[in-house]
């Protein structure tokens, strides 16, 4: 353990982690599939409209890329500030 | 075999594994009603709480509607997915450390005020009922459909089976029934979209037939699937498939309101006290949305094939030459063609038929012919009415296949509409026993008596689901998404926010912010919903967004009455300390 455990460092780390994701999340929706939606549009993704394709579908599939990350991530820093906890499943 | 054989053997067989479930996981503790001892595996809570999310009305629903208004659609697509971010960034891990049973458990404690535990309650207990209500009504419609019984019999069976095992196993039950519900689910929403897939895109692959070829009129005129609905579309009067909405606002707000309503409604939240840890919590979010995401993306795949089928079948062809299933579902109610200019064809356009549901006349239908209404005509040339929930329905006989697929459908919809209303039913039964009589009423209750009383409550509250499910007030239904939502977006998601990511945040606070946001929110939605006709929206927001500013009130009340009042006690701000580390939360469960 290169870091010594504290529970203020381990909670900003955690906020930068969640304000991370947060901002490909709105980015993600709101960004691409509703405000830069018709910007989007010219370019085609397999003959869909890209605007278009990630409002219905792209949209949705970085949102489980994100919790896959979150939990990766989040895991990471638990054990580097040591509140990791074995899980027997 | 007939189609009713095959309806009960698959109907017959998955209430049987229900049920069996049930039984085997019958509930003795309180700790295994509530939460299950907090001892499922976080795949399995994963499938579990997809189908608890998944209900009957988006399974038959919102194909039909994504095929009906394209990009519009969107908002519920990415409202309903885009929810689980926030739900696992921002809240659960911290709210499953905290390890009480209950969302109003947290509140009442954070805020440590039986007054703000009681307003939690009664939103809590508000946005199940008006969730459950349309469940019943749900499972009522289908079993009618399948059995050709009287819609009251459909509910009073759903109702019956819900109450069995949601009532016996608790949480636990509820759990493992609502993985064999996914299943069911997952197969009779895909299977059909499969084969469809195959005969118009080609592709096996239904989830990529957004980006894929329309190959029905050979390989060699194969076109974009995209374009081609949106050739169609104009041709037929329609705005593009693809179209951007009027209202860019609106539909921000919208998409808002449903993302934060999710991460706030306690029938989701629950599900992650569940399991054992805060590290399972996270591996089990990915994986709830995982599984959501499956049907999600199959959604807007169906919508589009469906309404390219739909119209390459049935415009301007002729009826006596219209496939079977057309007749089939006029003959259920859900299609309807007026002959308007009298030649025998199909003319299907943009605009209404005529006006309101189809309404079919006494006389008889002639042999060979459709069914008379006696609906008042609409202006436009459009001649085929279609109910948007066939798009889902309907679906495996527009690809001709067998009748067990018909079957195997009906049967994930009974699935998709169970598993909500149980999860439901377990929060309305919680709040009630735990919240209301334990908690705020009597804290001397013992485990046995507050089963009991949960088990009384369920009871109360699936009676008066299924009564509204029985004499549903007109129209009411379908309002009171709104309201869920909006409650939940102004009420719970910025009250627990707050309560995790501050300490400043005292009781007056909340309960000061709480108020104020449902106020706003309520009163908006009632005004338009209920007093009005007018859509003079303010600023265009329509009623199922304005939960969005709902939140900002409930968060600037909460922040400036704070301000102005004594910080929290030092108790309190060592339990948010407390909650903010992952460590320990399987002791929590224990004490």
């Amino acid at each position: 353990m290169t870091e010594i455990p504290s529970s203020s460092s381990y909670w900003s780390n955690s906020l930068q982690i969640v304000g991370k994701l947060l901002s490909i999340w709105f980015l993600v929706s709101f960004g691409c599939g509703i405000l830069f939606k018709d910007f989007l549009d010219q370019y085609t993704l397999g003959g869909a409209p890209f605007g278009f394709w990630m409002a219905q579908q792209g949209s949705i599939i970085c949102f489980v890329a994100l919790l896959v990350t979150y939990a990766r991530w989040m895991n990471k820093l638990d054990e580097k500030h040591g509140f990791d906890e074995t899980e027997e499943d | 075999m007939e189609q009713t054989t095959w309806n009960f053997i698959f109907i017959g067989i998955t209430f049987g594994v229900y049920i069996g479930i049930a039984i085997w996981s019958r509930a003795g503790s309180t700790k295994e009603y509530y939460t299950a001892s907090g001892g499922v595996s976080p795949l399995a809570n994963g499938m579990a709480t997809a189908a608890d999310w998944m209900s009957a009305a988006t399974f038959i629903s919102m194909a039909g509607g994504i095929a009906a208004a394209g990009y519009g659609a969107s908002k519920f697509l990415m409202g309903w997915t885009g929810g689980f971010v926030l739900l696992t960034t921002l809240m659960v891990p911290y709210l499953r450390k905290f390890g009480k049973a209950t969302v109003p458990d947290f509140i009442g404690d954070r805020f440590y005020s039986n007054g703000a535990r009681l307003v939690a309650v009664i939103c809590a207990i508000f946005i199940c009922m008006t969730y459950i209500m349309g469940q019943m009504r749900g499972v009522g419609i289908v079993f009618s459909r399948l059995f050709d019984i009287e819609i009251w019999m459909g509910v009073l069976i759903g109702g019956g089976i819900v109450f069995f095992y949601a009532g016996l196993g608790g949480m636990k039950g509820i759990t493992y029934t609502q993985v064999a519900q996914y299943c069911v689910m997952v197969f009779s929403y895909t299977i059909p979209v499969i084969f469809i897939s195959i005969i118009i895109t080609g592709n096996v692959i239904p989830q990529l037939g957004l980006i894929g070829n329309y190959i029905k009129d050979g390989a060699e005129k194969s076109v974009p699937l995209i374009e081609k609905i949106n050739q169609i579309s104009t041709d037929l009067g329609f705005q593009e498939y693809t179209a951007s909405t009027s209202n860019t606002l609106d539909m921000f707000c919208i998409t808002a309101a449903l993302m934060i309503g999710t991460a706030g409604l306690p029938h989701v939240i629950v599900r992650f006290f569940t399991v054992k840890n805060v590290k399972a919590v996270r591996k089990s979010a990915y994986w709830t949305l995982g599984f959501i995401a499956i049907i999600y993306l199959t959604a807007p795949a169906l919508g589009i094939f469906a309404r390219t089928n739909f119209v390459e079948e049935i415009n301007q062809k002729k009826y006596a030459e219209a496939p079977q299933w057309f007749k089939n579902w006029e003959s259920q109610g859900m299609i309807a063609w007026v002959d308007k200019n009298k030649d025998g064809i199909m003319q299907y356009k943009a605009g209404n038929v005529f006006t309101g549901k189809p309404v079919y006349a006494d006389e008889k239908r002639v042999e060979g012919g459709p069914r008379p209404v006696s609906n008042e005509l609409a202006d436009s040339s459009n001649e085929v009415y279609y109910d948007r929930d066939i798009i889902v329905l309907a679906n495996p006989e527009m690809a001709g296949l067998p009748k067990w697929v018909i079957a195997l459908v009906m049967a994930g919809c009974v699935a998709a509409a169970l598993s909500t209303a149980a999860g439901l039913l377990l929060v309305l039964s919680t709040s009630v026993s735990h919240d209301l009589m334990k908690k705020i009423i009597n804290p001397n209750i013992s485990d046995q008596q507050e089963i009991r009383y949960a088990r009384m409550a369920s009871f109360g509250a699936l009676a008066l689901a299924a009564y509204f499910g029985i004499n549903p007030p007109s129209s009411f239904v379908a309002k009171t998404v709104a309201f869920a939502f909006g409650l939940a977006a102004s009420s719970f998601f910025p009250t627990l926010i707050m309560g995790i990511f501050s300490k400043k945040i005292n009781k007056q606070g909340a309960i000061a912010g709480m108020i104020c946001g449902i106020g706003f929110t309520l009163s908006y939605i009632v005004h338009f919903q209920f007093l009005t006709e007018s859509k003079d929206y303010w600023l265009g927001i329509s009623p199922e967004g304005i939960g969005f500013l709902g939140m900002f009130i409930n968060f600037i009340v909460a922040f400036v009455v704070s301000s102005m009042t004594p910080p929290p006690p030092q108790r309190v701000q060592e339990l948010v300390e407390n909650i903010r580390i992952p460590k320990g939360a399987g002791k929590a469960m224990d004490h």
